[in-house]
């Protein structure tokens, strides 16, 4: 009797979480596992693999493609997350003005947010054509002389930056305001009335307990950042001549250009341990400066 | 920190002329609402110019200055761009993959939730947690041995191979276990003293009264799919199994310059997008919100 009706409640369970846990085994946990394993071999999926130990990751480590890419990721968080929180943190302080046509403005600064990479990349490399752009054409209009773009090395970088943080900024904004409106009202009024003014309350009462949600954006974005690739994909494809190939781009290129499944893998797992780390860390970082009221 | 609102149509009738003090209160939010507006076209010119230019003929493409509103007007870039391209079949496999991802993505995780948030069993948290872990795994890591999986699978370029590792989501677990675990068990437990299964209790009760919650899971689960990239990138490769943003991609790599032909095949992808959002923003901002994992 009680045997029957364990099985049933067993039964029960795994009615309801089957449908979710099969595939999360098949297609991430499974997978997950066997990019280690993978990471071990040199594998061309047309001859046999062959066992290579650590050797795919001490070669990845001298890669200097790979450390370019590493760079070049880099360069682009260092660009991106200041840009993206700074212009986000404006934007939401604006909107918490309780501005007429709140809605209309939000909805607006979000657009970008919901429409795909690949769109707002071919947006942005014809927006910033060389030759005939509409950016350049502007810029000639206050008498600048606008640069290359993503035709030029040093310029294709910053390209990407630019269209990155422009897609992202409602999204900052939109967790930030969130976060400045559960700021309770009483809390400027104390200061006030003791004197404060307008760049002190900013300083002591908002900064401080929005840090909640600057932590919340700056870990997503980070997380984000280290796995730029579509935009890159789309913009530059990497170049020109590689000045602007990143980590996941590398990846890619190696898994389904070249074939070399074991390398790609290991290079995988090098992001994964790095963005792992660096979360880890911040969360760590986070007693430092975070405001849980 | 907040001040009171003044209309735009106030500052305007009222010119601050001889009103100094009136001027120092109204100039502050004055320049806000200019900076409110210069964003904004910063943010939707971009969007304006995309259609602009899938509307200008190719000898206008290139001119100084560029052209606002083309003329003349053509229209039939659309036509010349479903002539070269498949993009009704890029559009349908799109709208396919999407709908049934979500459709299995929303039923699977409202399943597991309920199996977190209501059913009693050994591992229950430890299995949680597991959920959790996998929303750290970032595509990029799985993505090889995944592509083999479905190679090994003989999915690769098909339906399958572009659905399969969508149709569960530990993140949508996750959103509606929260969801569920806000709902009052007194329904419930008359329910089941009435004899109603659990079954009956997740379709009859649980369900229903989480209206919201699956709403915005399913709305994101459907824009996640709209824009994703990477992996149907990686596993389409003929032109009829491509979604929307890869077959765009390869629109461009075939023409390189014809911008106002890469704008067209643009536009038709951003509008159903666009509808959506416009329809649910709501649900829409709050989805993103809520996972930070951005298009």
């Amino acid at each position: 009797m009680v045997g029957q009706r364990g099985w049933r409640r067993w039964a029960v369970v795994v009615l309801f979480l089957g449908p979710s846990l099969v595939p999360l085994l098949l297609f991430t946990l499974g997978p997950m596992a066997a990019s280690i394993g993978l990471s071990f071999l040199k594998w061309d999926l047309l001859r046999p693999p062959n066992l290579v130990g650590f050797a795919n990751f001490t070669n990845v480590l001298v890669d200097p493609d790979f450390q370019a890419a590493v760079g070049h990721t880099l360069f682009f968080i260092v660009g991106y997350l200041p840009l993206v929180y700074v212009g986000g943190l404006l934007l939401a302080l604006a909107l918490n003005q309780r501005v007429r046509g709140l809605s209309f403005f939000r909805a607006a600064y979000f657009l970008p947010v919901v429409t795909s990479w690949v769109v707002v990349a071919l947006m942005w490399k014809w927006l910033l054509n060389p030759d005939s752009g509409m950016v350049n054409f502007a810029l000639g209009l206050v008498g600048i002389k606008g640069p290359g773009w993503w035709t030029d090395p040093g310029w294709a970088m910053p390209s990407i930056i630019l269209a990155s943080a422009w897609k992202d900024l409602g999204f900052v904004m939109v967790i930030l305001l969130a976060g400045l409106q559960s700021i309770p009202e009483d809390y400027y009024e104390a200061a006030s009335v003791d004197g404060a003014g307008r760049w002190a309350r900013f300083r002591r009462i908002t900064l401080p307990l929005l840090t909640p949600s600057s932590f919340f954006v700056l870990v997503i974005s980070l997380i984000n950042s280290f796995q730029v690739f579509d935009q890159v994909w789309v913009m530059t494809g990497g170049g020109p001549a590689g000045s602007s190939s990143v980590v996941v781009e590398q990846i890619v290129r190696h898994a389904f250009s070249y074939q070399q499944m074991g390398y790609a893998s290991a290079m995988s797992w090098l992001l994964f341990a790095v963005i792992l780390v660096v979360t880890v860390f911040q969360f760590r970082l986070q007693r430092r400066w975070v405001n849980y009221a | 920190m907040r001040s009171r609102a003044v209309p735009l149509a106030a500052l305007l009738s009222n010119p601050p002329v001889g009103r100094w003090s009136a001027w120092r209160r109204t100039a502050p939010q004055a320049a806000l609402y200019v900076a409110l507006i210069a964003v904004a076209i910063v943010m939707l010119f971009p969007f304006v110019w995309m259609v602009s230019t899938s509307l200008t003929s190719d000898a206008q493409l290139f001119v100084t200055p560029p052209q606002l509103i083309p003329s003349p007007f053509v229209p039939g870039n659309y036509a010349r761009v479903a002539d070269d391209f498949p993009l009704g079949a890029f559009l349908r496999n799109s709208l396919i993959v999407a709908a049934i991802s979500t459709t299995l993505q929303v039923a699977t995780s409202a399943m597991a939730a309920y199996a977190f948030a209501r059913l009693q069993f050994r591992g229950r948290d430890a299995l949680f947690l597991v959920y959790l872990a996998t929303l750290m795994v970032p595509l990029q890591v799985i993505v090889v041995p995944l592509f083999i999986e479905m190679r090994f699978l003989n999915f690769v370029n098909s339906y399958p191979g572009l659905i399969l590792p969508s149709i569960a989501s530990a993140f949508g677990t996750f959103l509606l276990r929260q969801a569920f675990l806000t709902l009052p068990r007194e329904l419930e437990e008359a329910a089941f003293i009435d004899g109603a299964s659990h079954w009956t209790v997740f379709r009859r009760i649980v369900l229903p009264l989480s209206g919201p919650a699956i709403a915005t899971f399913g709305i994101f689960a459907f824009m996640a799919s709209w824009n994703s990239f990477l992996w149907p990138l990686i596993v389409t490769s003929s032109q009829d199994l491509m979604t929307l943003p890869v077959g765009l991609s390869n629109l461009h790599g075939r023409y390189a310059t014809a911008w106002n032909l890469v704008m067209a095949g643009s536009t038709i992808s951003v509008i159903p997008i666009v509808l959506v959002y416009l329809v649910a923003q709501r649900h829409v901002v709050r989805g993103v919100a809520l996972s930070g994992l951005k298009g």
